[in-house]
């Protein structure tokens, strides 16, 4: 079964620890998944109106060009390219209407009617690499930290979409799988605020506040996620709370790639402590992980 | 203070064009407030979309474009997984949007934005958000 | 205007004896001009004359972009009028401008960063991935592809992908995104060149001699020479024999290489 890899943007620039940790992690584990060798931005949200069809076009055709190269799957790594690739191809798996209006205003690609299926790095680790195979491959378990899984929004919702039913564990089963504590937190589905960062930034800080107080209150020594723009508004905004003295600390983020690259023993130039914040490398340096060049930022 | 409902009151029409760009049908809503409670923005909003779904009822189209919510709104669908009547409210808060953006209004401006924040943030946050928020 | 027989000056063209004549629709109005015309020539056959809208007529300047369709079909189709061949009953505007957005930058002191690309021209992330740009681009360029090539930070891809497009606008006037195109792609190529693309070493050392005034002698002893002196050197010059196979043949002389 042909496996691609669909990147999207934010993985070859901001986010290239989540794209570099991930592909360094199933090199050790011996998956092969070869990267879309053509591929545009997937939109990153669905199109919500029922006669916006325009929207729907971006993530259909990588779609398309992932049906060319004879994938079967297309794993993507940034929550939001799942969820709008995820959700696009069931938009053409199952509108009849709306996939010919598609696919004829599209007649310089191949006709598409949801042959390929999008999965999400985390349930691949799951369900095609096993979690008896990954444990079996932890070379540096990471006993002793107590991490908070972070869903996010574009993970669990909508629920067509979602990686697993409400109230499922697949996060915190990584998480153990790696040797680590898994923590329940309440607020492990709660929006981050997503783009409201362009519009009511301030209110983005209020609810990342609430988030991390619900992992912190958990006992969380760090988060886990897989969303870009989480990240950047967890780390981002919890700066801010440091500002205005609402938090004491700020709580460690990592994406889940990067604690699977070092569970599996490789360096920090595959888990890219260079890319995090300040508070994420003292943490690992606090667990004695290399940090490699790791620069402290702000 | 008194609003008037009646059926002089009532844009019908309106009611047609909303239930047409969500795909929802907006009668269904019986005023529980879960979605309020389900969203995470909803503290920091003055009207919460219960408040949106009434006044969509009773088609009030002039009230409806003085309403800040469905900018607040950012499409996390805790609405939409949580509504008991089955509503995606999501996509109302969407056609809600479209009423303005299809008039070729912005609700920010990517030219205007800080030099600094477009070279700090990533990209899906900018892609995300001129969708919802540009025309 | 049909039965007239033209002899054409200047631009226009001269009609070859018994030349049949077509019809074409420019601005929504009926003229009959000799087929195998370009639509340029066609249009000043017809008595326009162009202000804007024209420049280098060899296909590369991108003044004359020119929208056009054919009778009972939907399809828009772009072309340059100085490149592209009239066929019946066509339907055709030019748009030599489009009121795109050109950032202003300064190329000395800006980086090679996809950021700082950005930061000039945030509305790149408002693509749809339509792709109407390539459709519309007359050099076949995939305008969609060196979008996504900016957006994914990859400066050197989009300015090889872009380097074919001569300016004309035609993308950006069928952006669903409003995106102005080919103003983002000439900064990346602009910074390409500038910064990224390596520099010829051979063409550095040359630079180097010239400077070092190894060549001031022999320009000096030209300056010198009568018009019947050069036009001898000229004429006595050692030429590279045609069809030379690569690295097989040097000059007698080798002084100045």
């Amino acid at each position: 079964m042909k496996v691609s890899y669909y990147p999207g943007c934010t993985l070859k620039t901001k986010a290239k620890h989540l794209e570099d940790s991930a592909l360094a992690s199933l090199t050790a584990l011996g998956v092969q998944v070869g990267e879309l060798p053509r591929w545009n931005c997937c939109g990153a949200v669905h199109s919500l109106a029922d006669d916006d069809l325009i929207h729907h076009v971006a993530p259909v055709r990588d779609l398309v060009r992932a049906m060319n190269e004879g994938s079967e799957r297309l794993v993507t790594l940034c929550s939001m390219c799942y969820n709008s690739l995820a959700r696009a191809n069931l938009l053409m798996r199952h509108d009849e209407i709306k996939r010919k209006t598609i696919n004829d205003f599209m007649n310089e690609e191949n006709d598409y009617h949801g042959e390929v299926e999008v999965e999400h790095l985390i349930t691949f680790l799951r369900d095609t690499v096993g979690w008896d195979n990954l444990r079996a491959k932890i070379k540096v378990p990471l006993s002793g930290m107590k991490i908070a899984a972070y869903y996010g929004c574009t993970l669990v919702r909508p629920k067509d979409v979602a990686i697993e039913p409400p109230h499922g564990r697949v996060m915190n089963e990584f998480v153990e799988a790696l040797g680590a504590e898994a923590v329940d937190f309440s607020a492990n589905t709660v929006c981050c605020g997503s783009y409201q960062v362009l519009a009511h930034p301030d209110v983005v800080v209020d609810v990342v506040g609430r988030i991390i107080a619900s992992a912190s209150d958990g006992g969380a020594d760090a988060l886990i996620l897989s969303c870009p723009l989480c990240e950047y508004n967890l780390v981002k905004k919890q700066g801010e709370l440091l500002q205005q003295q609402k938090i004491a600390r700020k709580l460690p983020v990592f994406y889940f790639s990067q604690l699977l690259a070092m569970a599996l023993g490789l360096g920090p130039e595959s888990y890219r402590p260079d890319r995090n914040d300040a508070a994420s490398v003292e943490f690992l340096r606090s667990k004695n992980f290399p940090v490699g060049s790791a620069s402290v930022q702000p | 203070m008194a609003i008037e409902i009646s059926d002089k009151t009532i844009n019908h029409e309106f009611i047609e064009k909303i239930n047409q760009l969500s795909g929802q049908d907006i009668r269904l809503c019986f005023q529980c407030g879960t979605c309020g409670g389900a969203c995470p923005m909803s503290e920091n909003m003055q009207t919460l979309p219960r408040r949106i779904m009434r006044m969509l009822q009773f088609g009030m189209a002039h009230r409806i474009a003085d309403v800040e919510t469905g900018w607040e709104c950012a499409s996390c669908h805790s609405c939409t997984v949580s509504c008991p009547r089955g509503i995606d409210v999501a996509r109302v808060m969407e056609a809600v949007r479209l009423l303005v953006l299809r008039k070729n209004i912005n609700r920010i401006e990517p030219s205007r934005l800080p030099d600094g924040a477009v070279r700090e943030m990533p990209q899906v946050a900018l892609v995300s958000g001129f969708r919802k928020l540009t025309s | 205007m049909s039965a007239r027989k033209q002899v054409a000056t200047g631009d226009r063209a001269i009609l070859p004896e018994g030349a049949k004549t077509i019809p074409i629709f420019v601005m929504g109005k009926r003229y009959e001009v000799p087929e195998t015309l370009t639509i340029m020539k066609a249009m000043e056959y017809a008595g326009f004359k162009f202000l804007r809208g024209a420049g280098c007529r060899g296909g590369i300047c991108g003044a004359c972009p020119t929208v056009y369709r054919g009778e009972g079909d939907y399809k828009l189709y772009f072309g340059l009028a100085c490149q592209t061949v009239v066929e019946p009953n066509m339907f055709l505007a030019q748009i030599p401008f489009y009121p795109a957005n050109r950032a202003q930058y300064d190329i000395e002191t800006i980086e090679p960063l996809a950021d700082a690309v950005h930061a000039l021209y945030p509305e790149i992330f408002r693509c749809v991935a339509c792709n109407n740009c390539s459709k519309a681009c007359p050099m076949k360029v995939e305008v969609l592809d060196y979008i996504s090539a900016i957006k994914q930070g990859d400066l050197a891809r989009a300015a090889k992908l872009s380097f074919d497009c001569i300016q004309c606008g035609m993308c950006a006037g069928r952006c669903m995104g409003e995106l102005p195109q080919y103003h983002i792609a000439q900064l990346v190529r602009r910074l390409y060149g500038k910064y990224m693309q390596p520099g010829a070493a051979h063409l550095k050392k040359r630079v180097a001699e010239i400077e070092s005034g190894k060549y001031d002698a022999l320009l000096a002893g030209l300056q010198k020479m009568s018009h019947a002196e050069l036009e001898k050197i000229y004429k006595e010059r050692e030429r590279e024999p045609d069809m030379v196979g690569l690295g097989t043949w040097m000059p007698k002389d080798v002084s100045h290489l």
